[in-house]
């Protein structure tokens, strides 16, 4: 119930009209990353996907944002059934990629933004490590560059409503950890992916 | 609905009956032949026009109320699609902002309660000196001009322009018994049918590019034989104005004359912004602005000439 009505939503204020250049739509799991400038980017990316994949897709979300209790709440559990992430430890030995790891092996697909935080400007700034992380832990799953291309100018950083923009998310080509590969030549591959979207 | 409108109603259904079976029988024939480009967008085009027609008939029936909404929907479309293509930047959130929560359903609510006065000075006017003032506020002075001014003119063409067709519908005319609903069926069976037309003249006799580099598919035969075509039918269709059949001719011939134009100006705009479609919200057609910029243009001239002439 509420999950077609966030998409309607979604639909009528940014669009969200997939393009599928590199990959066709396909039910095997995959990590979707993309670049991030709003706090629109995973719900976008998320509509954007064909209703029987959306099921099984999570866009992992930033805790101290969409997890604070109220609507936002709602809708980030029941409309689009996110994935919590804290941004920061809060104590020495946490794995803040657990929650995604767990949803991983729960045959889940996810949608991550690998440079961790918004950022003002469409093109990615440097991945961190999690991408590296996730690909090497599963190597069977597939990961797909994703490229969202309105959305810094819709909703940028310390707005608060969102200017209707047709959003059109680009799906790229599938990346692949190279046996062997370095973590930082593997994340700038990954970051080159996205931004030959753009 | 009045009963005449269901016969006009009625005549275009036939029309896409009509259309309908000589696309597939295109159709047939291009498969013969491996297939046509220009065939299948021909049908989508012909598909998406049931759909369009099948909106805007179940919206005439439900009264004035659903109309401006669905014409607020409409210029909300066709503004996210200009908006879209227009490079703004941060400081234009504000006022971007304002166009599309204030100034649309503003606009439309005051056809609603017939305040006339501001309704035709609202985009211009307090748009106008608001919207530049709301951005400089946010202090980027980059492009400020060029900003500035797409976003008056995303606002004026679609919400000011596209508001004077609904805006038909509360026009008091004395004597005139069918009511504006009947006007706005006219304007829009008027442009609609002359783009159809000009295409289809274009299509089959198309010869001298009227400018190859704004809109590559306009030709003079098009314009002329598909313009003539729709003042005709304008003409013909009299019979739901408050017009003579002479005014009538007049008034689809005006009608026609500015889609025309419209038409030609946003494809350059279009092209000024870099792009051959305005976007692909309808199948085969382009974007919501691709079908009415000759509605754009042509809407407010109506409005005023029969406001001026027949009220």
């Amino acid at each position: 119930m509420i999950a077609p009505a966030l998409v309607g939503v979604v639909r009528l204020l940014v669009g969200a009209q997939a393009r599928w250049i590199g990959v066709p739509p396909s039910p095997r799991q995959r990590i979707y990353f993309a670049n991030h400038s709003s706090h629109l980017d995973a719900l976008a990316l998320w509509a954007a996907l064909p209703p029987e994949l959306r099921r099984h897709t999570r866009p992992v979300a930033a805790r101290d944002y969409w997890a604070k209790g109220g609507f936002r709440q709602v809708v980030a559990t029941r409309g689009f059934n996110a994935v919590f992430v804290g941004r920061q430890r809060e104590h020495a030995d946490e794995d803040l990629l657990a929650p995604l790891i767990e949803a991983l092996q729960a045959g889940d697909s996810l949608i991550i933004f690998p440079e961790g935080t918004r950022n003002d400007a469409p093109l990615p700034q440097p991945f961190k490590s999690g991408l590296y992380r996730l690909a090497s832990q599963f190597p069977q799953v597939e990961l797909v560059a994703v490229y969202l291309d309105t959305l810094h100018r819709s909703l940028p950083k310390g707005s608060l409503l969102p200017v209707p923009l047709v959003c059109t998310v680009r799906f790229g080509r599938s990346v692949e950890l190279l046996p062997g590969e370095d973590k930082a030549v593997f994340l700038e591959r990954a970051r080159e992916a996205v931004i030959e979207l753009a | 609905m009045n009963e005449k409108l269901m016969w006009v109603m009625a005549g275009i259904v036939g029309l896409l009956l009509v259309a309908s079976v000589i696309g597939w029988g295109l159709s047939r024939r291009a498969q013969g032949r491996g297939g046509s480009e220009v065939v299948d967008n021909l049908n989508a085009r012909i598909r998406a026009w049931w759909l369009m027609v099948a909106v805007l008939g179940v919206s005439f029936m439900l009264g004035t109320t659903f109309n401006l909404v669905l014409f607020a929907i409409i210029s909300f479309l066709a503004l996210r699609e200009f908006i879209t293509l227009t490079p703004t930047r941060r400081g234009d959130h504000l006022a971007l902002c304002l166009c599309f929560y204030v100034a649309i359903p503003l606009q439309y609510w005051l056809i609603g309660i017939e305040w006339y006065g501001l309704f035709s000075i609202l985009i211009p006017v307090y748009g106008f000196v608001l919207l530049p003032a709301v951005a400089a506020l946010a202090g980027d002075p980059d492009d400020f001009l060029e900003r500035a001014t797409k976003v008056q003119w995303g606002l004026m063409l679609t919400v000011y322009c596209i508001s004077h067709a609904p805006a038909l519908l509360v026009l008091d005319i004395p004597g005139f018994d069918l009511g504006g609903l009947a006007l706005l069926v006219y304007l829009l069976l008027v442009v609609q049918i002359s783009d159809v037309l000009q295409y289809v003249f274009g299509k089959l006799f198309g010869k001298h590019k009227l400018a190859p580099r704004v809109s590559p598919s306009k030709t003079v035969e098009g314009l002329l034989g598909g313009g003539l075509a729709a003042t005709a039918v304008g003409a013909g269709l009299w019979w739901i104005t408050p017009f003579t059949p002479l005014q009538s001719a007049g008034m689809a011939a005006l009608i026609v004359l500015c889609g025309f134009l419209g038409g030609l100006a946003l494809s350059a705009v279009k092209r000024s912004l870099g792009a051959k479609d305005w976007g692909n919200l309808i199948e085969g057609h382009g974007g919501m602005l691709d079908r009415m910029d000759s509605v754009c243009f042509a809407a407010p001239v109506f409005f005023h000439v029969v406001r001026y002439g027949f009220t």
